[in-house]
This record gives structure tokens, sequence and C-alpha cells, in this order.
């Protein structure tokens, strides 16, 4: 054993003594700093001969490395166990409960999710959307449309009547969105495809009506739309809006002053528990009229019947909101409750596209 | 419209079953509504004999009864009814069978422990009646075994049909049956009515009492005496069809006038002759006129409305109802019989003005065959003469049957343009027959003549109609709407755009949208800037939805109250819809509105642990408000806010947002004290409420390139001064000044505190602000930081008055 031997020994043990940075520090200058006892014997190397430096000058830059590396290993081990000591300080208890989210509390209305809804579908097929006013004339809420004055045609609406001007004549507050389309037909130059979304008002209130309740009305005019392809795009639409892979329609032939021929649309459904499904069962359900645009709104917008053709129809929007989502009364869409709203609302980005899918 | 379908077999010749006849309606055009059978709901129910009634060992007033039901051994009942007993001849319905009159479906039962294997019955409990008295006894000959409801006359369906307003030739029984046979289900029965040989003159005269411009209003108007009727009741299988259609049988006279009116839809009016007094003059009512009418109701009457008229004054509305006075009864002995045509927006107008809704009016507003006035006057004369006796005179007749018939020229591909169906010509050729068109010529183009019963058909697409719903709207198969050319045409408007983002922004800041009536309070409307004459509804549908709203805020505001009434306090609530400033359409505006309620800010509402939610403020709804505005893209450079705000806001707690001193685009605030108390609510609540149309539309620039981007390499700085400034300056003006001192350094100003109290003079605040400085071409230097804050400083003192707070 030489003295070598026992001051590495020493040394080594002193810094596996170090408890802390302080500690070691003080070892690593006792021992490696300028006036350390390795850094000592390292000055000696100078005065040997060149024989003596041979033997013991390994001997001594070895003793320098292990103490060097020993002190280095020692420093890491040493700042490992603070930060674990650190660490083992540092609690949250993350059970506690954050505050919900902005974007997770708010909400979408079903009724604009919907037009939404249908807006993507019918953009796809090359629909723009038309809009008018809530307060109609009497002329573009009925007679430009083919309602005689004094028709019983005019008593199928219930309509709200606004005070009679100087004139005496009454605005209405329109009782379809069908005024749009003799607005549309006047502005534009056909080939029109537009959906008109909006508000509606009929005197009337039940279970099943409110004095408000919201329409969407479809109108092409072109050289050559026929029911044929009425059928297509109400097929299509279908679909694509109660996401089902095929459903099947019943056209019937029925009445509206301004479509000639004109039918209403039952889908094929099952009813199982107060539950409605699409594309399955064998029961049918009433979902919206169409028809040809009739010659007389035609002329009255000052096109040629024999020049153009097109076809019209229209759905309830809150009716097809209550059959795909299954509210069971219409009347709560209009009052606001938080927990209504809360339960048949949407989620803010949940926009939908016929990219992503119109649900997630 | 209702019928029986016996009564249609009156009509069309047909082997086709009720499912058939059902189906094929709806499938032409006229919606089965419902079909009351009530052969098929009481099929299970059999004539039976009661065989033996023996007294029940546990119970007084019950009786084990042996019956015989026609179908194998004697079944054992146990019957409660005091008329239960041996030799009845009854009704029995077996376990399984559902009862109406109950509401129960029959079981195999134990009744105080004696075993019961169905039930003997009540008129009440098969819904025919309310003889609750006991079990039905019928005659002892009734044969066992046989279904009760063919026994009892009761096998013939009643079909409700929903006729659409078009269609009044459907309004009759015949011209359904003429529907049916052109789609296919059997023949029309076209008897020839013969004529009614009357003896001698009608001897009452009438009188077309009409201005030449007002002809139109009874165009015909036929009359015919019987003399020596006797009026008694109708017979049973006339009242039984009047009953299951839902009429109440009344006498001969009046059932015949009903059954024609739905047998040929042609409505008719009986006058005791005996009680009419002199001529009867077809006029206009006059101011002050009345009528007890058959109603039992005393109708006023105005000069628009069309009237039959004698010495005593009037005697019948025209086309709606008769008078109580020349009304048949019993004691009727000579009738007038009347057929006559009217002005069907006329007869719709007076019905609607008297709220009269008749048979005879839904008819005549409809539209009634001009063609059968006078056979229609035969065929009832007929049956006076049949059912109650007496001698006609002739027909008096006065007027003129209006044209009916029109020439449609119809070229046969007109079907194939506009239904995207081809029908073989031959087909359509025999429907439009079938229904009572005329075809003249061959070629590609024909004249079709309408028959006088179809005032709707008027041209070629009516036509098309009739084909297409006959040959079957479900022959036409689907095809595709051929695709625009190209892609990428933006189909929504910049207005549409912003109402879509606007409420996904809205919702993302934690706000529920509200879908609000249009209409809200008169009070309400005149609170938030409405009210005028011009947005009143003159029916509204309750009080509280009379006006046309001026504004999203008071449906809201209501909105969060009523939330807060049901235990949620906290509501957070937003629209975006339209608001009425007049009712031109350029009055309407969209507008987008939230309200906080209590303390529900961006972040959440109520206590929390890591930081109770303050009640919300003014800033909760400037910066959704701002928010908003953002999220659209609205420019906000030139964005000016000023205090106070409309009448319903706080006006010290609100602020207006402007683009200019007149382009005003909303405002923010907490809500007036005086609104609150005005529409009782409670709570604090703030609102914002911006217009969309107001908001500048996007420029159009010509390419999507966006400004180029220069980065400094230098580091920014920031500088804080804190300024002691007069309480009633905005802070908006340091903040500007600030911005103003240095535009080519300053990069942004923040107000990072506000203090008022003591260090600070009575009537002034403090306002530190945060300066931040960008260099642009090197580094600044001390000395030219220190002479830029000297001129922020200067600039800020010499636009508001503050000074360096020391």
């Amino acid at each position: 054993m030489t003295d070598l031997d026992t001051l590495e020994r020493d040394l080594l043990a002193q810094v596996s003594a170090a408890s802390d940075e302080a500690a070691l520090d003080a070892v690593r200058v006792a021992a490696l700093g300028k006036k350390g006892s390795v850094s000592d014997l390292l000055k000696t190397l100078g005065a040997m001969t060149t024989e003596e430096r041979k033997e013991r000058g390994p001997l001594i830059n070895g003793l320098r490395d292990r103490v060097q590396g020993a002190v280095t290993a020692r420093k890491t081990a040493l700042a490992e166990a603070a930060l674990e000591a650190r660490l083992a300080s540092e609690r949250v208890d993350v059970t506690l409960p954050v505050r919900e989210a902005p974007e997770v509390r708010g909400r979408i209305h079903p009724i604009s999710q919907v037009i939404d809804e249908i807006t993507a579908i019918f953009a796809d097929m090359g629909f723009a959307v038309a809009e008018g006013p809530d307060i109609e004339t009497d002329e573009l809420n009925f007679t430009a449309l083919n309602f005689p004055p004094g028709h019983p045609a005019r008593e199928m609406h219930d309509t709200f009547f606004l005070a009679p001007d100087r004139d005496g004549k009454r605005k209405v507050l329109r009782t379809h969105t069908s005024p749009v389309q003799i607005r549309t037909m006047r502005a534009q130059t056909p080939p029109i495809r537009v959906i008109i979304p909006g508000r509606t008002y009929r005197h009337d209130s039940d279970q099943t009506h409110t004095p408000m309740f919201h329409q969407v009305e479809g109108l092409v005019i072109d050289k050559a739309a026929n029911i044929a392809n009425l059928k297509w795009v109400l097929e299509e639409f279908c679909k694509a809006f109660f996401e089902v892979e095929g459903v099947k329609m019943r056209f019937r032939p029925s009445f509206f002053p301004f479509t000639e021929p004109s039918a209403e649309v039952d889908i094929q459904c099952s009813r199982k528990g107060g539950e409605i499904r699409f594309g399955e069962g064998d029961d049918w359900l009433e979902i919206l009229g169409c028809g040809m645009v009739h010659p007389n709104v035609l002329r009255n917008c000052g096109l040629d019947p024999d020049a153009v053709q097109g076809f019209a129809f229209g759905v309830g929007i809150d009716r097809i909101a209550m059959l795909k989502y299954g509210m069971p009364d219409l009347r709560p869409f209009f009052e606001a409750d938080v927990r209504w709203l809360d339960h048949y609302g949407f989620r803010p980005l949940d926009v939908p596209s016929l990219v992503g899918g119109l649900t997630g | 419209m209702k019928f029986t379908l016996s009564w249609l077999k009156d009509h069309l010749d047909t082997e086709a079953t009720l499912d058939t006849v059902a189906e094929t309606l709806t499938r032409i055009g006229l919606e089965v509504e419902g079909i009351e059978d009530k052969a098929a709901a009481l099929k299970p129910y059999v004539i039976a004999k009661i065989l033996t009634a023996e007294q029940h060992p546990n119970a007084d007033r019950l009786r084990v009864c042996s019956v015989e039901t026609g179908a194998g051994a004697p079944v054992q009942v146990v019957c409660g009814a005091p008329n239960a007993r041996a030799g009845l001849v009854s009704v029995f319905a077996p376990p399984g069978t559902y009862v109406p009159g109950k509401n129960i479906t029959l079981s195999v039962g134990t009744i105080r422990g004696v075993e019961s294997r169905g039930m003997l019955c009540s008129g009440a409990e098969l819904g025919l009646g309310d003889d609750h008295d006991g079990i039905m006894e019928l005659p002892t000959d009734a044969p066992i075994g046989q279904a009760y409801a063919l026994y009892a006359g009761l096998d013939d369906p009643v079909i409700e049909i929903n006729l659409t307003p078009n269609r009044s030739d459907c309004t009759s029984v015949h011209g359904i049956a003429r529907d049916l046979a052109a789609a296919g289900l059997g023949t029309l029965k076209r008897e020839t009515l013969p004529g009614v040989r009357g003896e001698g003159p009608c001897p009452v005269a009438v009188e077309l009492a009409f201005e030449p411009a007002d002809r139109h209003l009874a165009p015909l108007f036929a009359l015919r005496l019987v003399r020596g009727v006797t009026n008694g009741p109708s017979p049973c299988w006339m009242q039984a069809r009047l009953r299951a259609i839902g009429l109440r049988p009344i006498n001969a006279l009046v059932d015949i006038t009903n059954y024609v009116t739905f047998d040929r839809g042609r409505p008719l009016h009986v006058f005791d002759a005996a009680k009419v007094a002199g001529p009867l003059t077809v006029r206009r009512a006059r101011e002050g006129e009345s009528l007890l009418a058959l109603d039992g109701r005393t109708h006023a009457l105005t000069d628009d409305m069309v009237v039959i008229a004698d010495r005593n004054g009037v005697e019948s509305i025209a086309g709606i109802m008769g008078g109580q006075d020349s009304g048949c009864d019993a004691g009727t002995t000579d009738v007038l019989i009347e057929s006559a045509l009217w002005d069907p927006a006329n007869i719709a107008q007076t019905g609607r003005r008297l709220g009269l809704i008749t048979d005879a009016r839904y008819r005549f507003e409809r539209g009634v065959d001009p063609a059968f006035t006078l056979p229609g006057l035969d065929l009832a004369t007929r049956l006076v003469v049949d059912l109650c006796g007496g001698t006609p005179t002739e027909a008096h007749i006065v007027g003129e049957p209006p044209e009916s018939e029109r020439i449609i020229d119809f070229p046969w591909t007109e079907v194939r343009r506009l239904a995207g169906l081809d029908v073989p010509r031959v087909e359509m050729k025999v429907i439009l027959e079938t229904l009572g068109f005329h075809i003249s010529g061959t070629g590609d183009r024909v004249k079709v003549l309408t028959p006088s019963w179809r005032p709707d058909v008027e041209g070629k697409a009516d036509l098309v109609e009739e084909v297409v719903r006959i040959a079957g709207l479900d022959r036409i198969e689907a095809k595709p709407l051929p695709p625009l050319e190209g892609i990428g045409r933006p189909l929504l408007t910049v207005m549409q755009k912003r109402t879509r983002t606007a409420k996904r922004a809205l919702a993302s800041r934690g706000l529920m949208e509200a879908v609000t009536w249009s209409f809200v309070p008169h009070g309400d409307a005149e609170l938030f800037g409405g009210g005028g004459a011009d947005l009143v509804l003159a029916n509204p549908i309750a009080a509280e939805l009379s006006d046309m709203r001026p504004s999203l805020l008071p449906g809201l505001l209501r909105a969060a109250q009523r939330n807060a009434d049901r235990g949620y306090p906290d509501a957070a609530l937003f629209e975006v819809g339209q608001c009425f400033a007049s009712d031109a359409p350029e009055g309407q505006t969209i507008r987008a509105a939230a309200v906080r309620r209590g303390s529900a800010g961006l972040s959440g509402a109520g206590r929390h642990w890591h930081g109770t939610a303050g009640t919300v403020d003014a800033f909760d709804a400037k910066a959704d408000a701002l928010a908003l505005l953002g999220s659209l893209g609205v420019p906000t450079g030139g964005l000016q806010i000023t205090a106070g705000g409309p009448s319903w806001l706080h006006p010290g707690r609100s602020g207006t947002l402007r683009f200019g001193p007149k382009t005003e685009i909303g405002w923010f605030g907490e809500v007036h004290p005086r609104t609150l108390q005005a529409l009782d609510l409670k709570g604090t609540l703030v609102a914002f409420e911006i217009v969309l149309d107001a908001l500048p539309l996007p420029k159009h620039k010509p390419t999507k390139a966006k400004a180029a981007l220069v980065l400094s390499e230098l580091q920014p700085l920031s500088r804080d001064f804190a300024f002691v400034v007069g309480r009633d300056v905005p802070a908006g003006d340091l903040v500007k000044a600030a911005q103003n001192a240095e535009r080519k350094l300053v990069t942004g100003v923040d107000v990072f505190d506000l203090y008022e109290g003591p260090g600070v003079p009575d009537g002034a605040k403090s306002v530190a602000i945060a300066v931040r400085l960008q260099p642009v071409e090197r580094t600044l230097t001390d000395a030219e930081i220190e002479a830029v804050s000297a001129r922020i400083v200067a600039e800020v003192s010499r636009k508001t008055g503050a000074t360096l707070r020391t």
C-alpha cells in the first residue's frame, strides 16, 4: 500500500461522504484546487528525474482523473437527489376541478345548426342562399304567388297583419318564405338555384305549431328542370340530412297555389317507442311540399313559362330538426331555457360540412 | 269530405277492396285522412245466446252464464248485467277482444273464484251509444254466431279525405268516383237523369236585382214549387248515410238537400212556401238588415253580402245558410226548392265575415258545377216527390249559367317537359277523357276542352298534373340535376357569412344561442326605441306578442330573468337575428346581441377554489362586442368608443361603438336600473348589441396577398409611465396620445394600473401605462430613450392635462 493509494482511498471516501454540493466542493478544492493535495503531488512532477516521472507521472495523473471523475459523478448524484427531493415536495391535487372552457359551455341553437347543415348540403348541389324581409306586402306573400284575393287557399295560411297604411293596404308577416322566390326571380336571370331559409309566421299555437317558425324553400329555374330532377334533389337531400344510406320517398299529388303540378312528400320511417328512424320501417311521415313553379308565378316575375321552367320545394326547419334530433315539442325552441339549450344545442366548433360529415 | 264505401259504390262500379280504394285515393291526390270501419273494429263481436244463467256462488249481483256463441261448445261467462237471463240473445266478445267503450283488451279471468271466458256486451261497450243499463237485447231470431256489425248494418266503412281547395269537383261522392274510375278502379255509373215534368209554372216570381257590374254575384237562380208534400223523417238508408258522415237527420226535405250536397256537390235550399211572402228578390243586403238563421243565431248583414228576400225581408243568406222563419218543418206541405249559382269570392268573404262554416259555403267558395244547376234541381225534385209525395211545378229559371268550359292548346310533349316522364299518348288520352275532358285533333298538339266541373284547370300545366297524378307520380324516375359548370363560386354573401361566424364566435365565448320571438310587448318595444304604429300587429296571438321587435335585448333580458326564476341565475345568452325599424325591407336589420347575468363572465360563473367569479360589469359586455368584431375581421382601426349609450343602458356604465360621428354600429354596458324595473328584472345584467348591417364591408382588393412582413432584428423594449389626470378624462385619450407621440417607434400601449384614493388628489386618478417601443434601424441609446419618453409625457400631458406621478 503506497501513500498514493492511501490518499486516493481517503479522497474517494470524502467524495462519497459529501452530503451536499457545498461539502463536495470543499472536498474538490482540498484535492484538486490550487493548493489541493492532488495538485500538490502534480506540482512535484516538475522536480523529478525523467525516470522518476515516467514511473510516478501516470500514477499521480491517474489519481487525479479518478478523483475528478468521482467528484463529477457525486455532483450529478447530488443534483438528482436534490431534484427528487424538490419534486417530492411539489405536489398538486390534480383531482381539483378546473372551470369548463367557454368553447365547451357555449351552444349553437339547433335551428342555426340545422340551417348550416341544409346550406352545406345544397351548396354541394350549387344552390346559393337567398333571403328577404319578414314583413311582406300582400302582393308578394299571396297575389304574385297565384293566391287570388279572397281565394280559400289564403285561408290555409293564418296570417298576421300589420295595421293598414294610409292607402288601406295592410302588410303581412310572411306566412312562408315563398315571397323570396318572387324577389329572386324578379332580380336574377335564370339559371337560378337558391335555397331560402328564414323565419315565417302563422297565427297558430299548440304543441306542434308556434306563431313563429322556420322554413327553408328551394327554387330551381332553368330551361329543363323537371319533376325527375326535383325527385333526385329531394332524395339526395333527405339521405344527406338524415345521414342514412337510402331513404324511400312517396310523392302524393297535392295542391299549392304557386306550383303545378304539386305534390306532398312522405318519407318511410319506423316508429318504435317514440323514436323515429328513417331508411327503415313501414310508416310514412309527411315532411315537405313541392311542385313545378306555376306558369302564373313565372309570368308574374316576367318569365315566359314556355321558355323557362323549374321547381320549388319547402320544408319546416324546426320540424326536420325535431325529427333528426328527437325534440318532442316545438315550443321550447323559443323559450331560451338554458337547460334545453345545453341539452339540445351544439358545440360552437361543430361546424357542419360535407367534408367532415354533418354531425361528429 | 266524408263518404261511405256503399255510397261510393252507388257511383262507381268496382270490385276494389276498401284498402285499394284508400290507397288509390291517396295516390291520386285525394289524401285519405282517416277510415272508420266499424265492421273491422267490431269483427270479434258475435251474436250469442244465453243458455243458462245461474246465481254466482260468491257474489249476489253476478250470474254465471253458459253462452252459445255459434262456435263449438257453450262458453262460461260471468256477467254482472241485471238483464242477463236464460234465453236472451245478446252480443258476445271472446278473450283477446279490444273493448272500445272500456279501453281494455279482454283476457280469460277468474271473477270471485269462477272462471269467465269472455264478455256479454252493452251498446256503450261497443262504442255505439250510451245504454248502460245492461247487455244488448236482440230479437230471439237473430242469427247466433254472426258478426254483430254485419247484422246491425254497421258494415259500411266511412272514408274521410283531406280535400285540397282546388278540387271543388271532389266535394261530391260522384266526383270522387269519377277520379277513381280514371285511376282504373272501376267504371263511373253514368245514369242519365230524366228531367222533371212539372205541372204549371212556379207561382213565385224571382228577380235578380243587381246593377250590371254586380251580375256576377248571382248569375243563375232556379226555383221550383212542390205542392202537397208530407215532410216526415227521411228513410233509414238516407239517415244512416247522413249520420255516418256526421250530419244530423232533421226531416226529409232538409235531409234531401244535404244528401244532394254530398252526393253531387250541388248545394240546395228549401223554403216552406207557406212562410214566404210574395216574390223573391235576390239582391245585396241593406245596411241594418239581419237574419235569424238556421244556426239559431241572428246575423247582422252588410251591403257586400248577397241575400234572398221576400216582402218580410231577408229569408236566406245566399249560398251559405237559410233563415229559421222560412225553414221547412213537419208542418210543411208546399216546398220551394232553390238551386242557384253564386260568386265564389263573395261567398268566401261573407262566410268569413259572419263566421259561418257550412257545407254550402264550402262548395260555393270553391266553385260549383254551373252545368249541374238545373239537373241538381231536378234530382232534388224527384227525391222530394219519391220520399214526400207532392206535385212539382215547372222550374222558374232566372239568369244564365256563366261560360265555364275552356279550350286548352295542349302539346302532348308538355308532360315530358315538366314531369320528366314518358306516358304513352293513348294512356294520356284515356286519362283525360275518363276525367271528362274532350280532346279534339290528332297530331302532337291537340285542343282539350275542360269539363264544366273543373274550374281549377286553366292551362297546360294543369293538364300535366291531371295526367301525372292519375298515371302515378311514382312512375317518375329520379334524375340528377346537372352540376353547374366550374367550382369554387362563393354561394354565401358577406352578410350571410358574418351572421354564421357571429354565432360561432359568440358561442365560443360561453354564450348560449337563444331564438326568441320576433314580436315583443308594446311596452318593451317603446322602451327599446320602437313601438311605432307601422310595426304593431293588427291581430297579435297574445297581448305580450304585439310589436315587431326593435332590438334583440328585451327578448334576451326577459329570457335571462326566466332562467333566474327557475334557479339558473347566471345565464349567458346571445341571439343573432332580425330587428325592425320600419315595415319596409330597408327597416329590417340583422343584429347580434348578448346578455350576461349575475356572475356569468367569460371564464365561468359562481364560486370556485381557483378564484370566484365577480359580478359581471360593462367590460364583460365590451369584451364580447370587441371579440365579435375581431372574429368577423372588421378592421377596428377607425373604431371609436364613446361614453354613454342608448336610454336602456346605464348612462355612466355604457359605451357606444362607432366608425365616425354618424355611423353607430352598436353599444354595450350595464342595463339601466329603470329598464330593469320596467321589465321586472332583478340582479345585474350587462349587454351588448351590434348591428351587423352597419359594419363596413371588406374592401375589394385585386389580390389576396397580404402586405409584406417586416421583422426587426432588434429587441423591443418597454417603458412604464404613471400619470395623474382628471377623473373624467377617458383613459383612451391617454393611450391615443401616447401612441401618437412617436408613431414610428411605439407599437403598443397598455393600461396596467388604475388607482384612485390616498396619494392621488381628489377628483383625479392615477393611470399607469406601459409603452412598447420597437427600434427600427439600430439599438436606441439611453439618451434617445430618454428623449422618446419625454415626448410621450409631453404629448399625453398636452392632450389630457395629465402630469407624471411622482
